[in-house]
């Protein structure tokens, strides 16, 4: 990974020429390798991408998510998952196979307003992205404060193997459940713990580009225990 | 404003115009990205007299859905002078000319915007003019292709908008107010200065075909001057101290 060449790049800006392969927000015109986003730019072997700063969560399948429950229909409900789509979580995930939509009422599970951990089953461009929460650890979350950070942002909360996130959480006793798109549930039972966990959050999405933040976070939570 | 007409001199002797600048010499363009909290992506430019604001939603839902597109997403642009921004109060309502200029920017825009990435969505350009002088369709534009770019928006290239025109028989660079109400021509020009296409070419006035071609080149010229000031507001935005 040492020879991965990066840096810093703008819309329209060309990354370089080549034989290589487009990937995540690059576009190819020409031989010319364009930045579609801004972002950090990576060239490595074969392929060139731009690790965007800014911007919408795009679903993937697979990716596990934290969706707020909007609506419902006699078949689905409809999740907020910070996408330009709504998220389809189909009853039968959540009644299992016997659902009946004669019987059996959706608000009694999820009304609006309820968060849910989930992952995306299923998604393209002709459809809304089918979410699921037939897995273990998925569901209904049932207590805890919604932070939106932006998508883009959420590696860099994790930190290399999980080091930021573990920080933050051993520092104030918080539990921190991360979805992809940039939802961010926090639950203490302490306030002050989840206060600042909360600033740690914040200051991890404002400061994302700056390096040794995970130091810095340290630093910050350590000042504010004292 | 009390001025009258003829004394005015558009261009002295010595190459001057009426606000002091040279021919070839851009009036002062100063843009601040990310300026607005509740929009996806939004920016403030002062270029001259103009102060603009404009804000970007999107891609979202489309409302109402009937104008949504299966295959890609639409643009929407809403250009809009407050009664303030003229000397004589405007009405709010828009007039014939903001919803012309609003469908001028969208054209404009549209080529650099990758809306096949997101079909069945909409992205909205709001674009306020807080103060107006000569030229604020071409500095909406610059503004507005900023707050896309902040928001997020995958774009082909920036979008970067100068005007050039006829005073006095010459061809000069971004023409203001009191030029473009005296002058023989105005040619706003909208251009992506990477891949080198104009995506904007209007003109009020006549031109022989050499007058043209040389008002065409001194425009892009410029517009390659407020692309410059464009990528430094994203740049400072962004990466701040650590800019390359």
């Amino acid at each position: 990974m040492d020879d991965v060449k990066r840096k810093y790049v703008l819309p329209g800006d060309v990354i370089t020429t080549g034989p290589y392969r487009a990937e995540d927000n690059v576009h190819l015109f020409g031989d010319k390798m364009i930045a579609t986003a801004v972002g950090i730019s990576e060239v490595f072997d074969s392929g060139v991408r731009v690790i965007p700063l800014t911007g919408i969560y795009i679903p993937r399948i697979d990716d596990f998510i934290i969706g707020k429950v909007k609506s419902h229909t006699s078949l689905s409900w409809e999740l907020d998952i910070n996408s330009c789509y709504p998220g389809i979580l189909p009853a039968q995930d959540v009644f299992g196979r016997d659902f009946n939509p004669k019987t059996h009422e959706l608000t009694s599970r999820l009304k609006a307003g309820d968060l849910v951990a989930a992952r995306v089953a299923n998604f393209d461009r002709s459809r809304d992205p089918l979410i699921t929460v037939g897995d273990r650890d998925l569901g209904k979350i049932e207590d805890g404060d919604l932070i939106k950070i932006s998508p883009s942002k959420v590696p860099r909360l994790i930190g290399k193997r999980g080091s930021m996130i573990q920080t933050i959480e051993n520092a104030t006793k918080a539990m921190i459940t991360i979805g992809q798109n940039g939802y961010v549930v926090v639950s203490s039972e302490n306030p002050e713990g989840l206060l600042k966990a909360l600033d740690a959050i914040k200051m991890v999405e404002e400061q994302a580009h700056v390096p040794n933040l995970t130091e810095k976070i340290q630093e910050m939570l350590g000042s504010n225990s004292e | 404003m009390g001025v009258k007409k003829t004394d005015i001199v558009l261009l002295d002797d010595k190459g001057i115009r009426c606000d002091g600048r040279k021919i070839n010499e851009p009036r002062r363009i100063m843009i601040k990205a990310g300026v607005l909290k509740n929009a996806n992506g939004s920016a403030y430019i002062e270029f001259g007299e103009n102060k603009i604001l404009a804000g970007v939603f999107g891609p979202r839902d489309v409302h109402p859905k009937h104008l949504a597109n299966t295959d890609r997403g639409i643009l929407r642009c809403r250009y809009h002078m407050q009664p303030f921004s003229v000397s004589e109060r405007k009405n709010p309502a828009p007039s014939r000319r903001e919803i012309e200029i609003s469908k001028v920017i969208k054209e404009a825009l549209e080529p650099a915007v990758m809306l096949e990435n997101f079909p069945r969505t909409v992205v909205d350009v709001f674009i306020e003019i807080l103060q107006a002088d000569g030229g604020s369709r071409c500095a909406a534009l610059d503004a507005a292709a900023v707050a896309l770019a902040d928001a997020g928006i995958p774009m082909r290239d920036m979008v970067s908008a100068c005007a050039a025109g006829k005073v006095a028989d010459t061809i000069v660079l971004d023409i203001n107010n009191e030029e473009d109400q005296e002058g023989q021509a105005d040619m706003p020009v909208a251009y992506m200065p990477n891949l080198e296409k104009v995506t904007l070419i209007q003109l009020d006035g006549v031109l022989t075909p050499q007058e043209y071609e040389k008002c065409v080149t001194t425009a892009v010229e410029g517009c390659k001057l407020v692309y410059e000031v464009q990528k430094n507001a994203l740049r400072e935005k962004f990466f701040g101290d650590n800019a390359a």
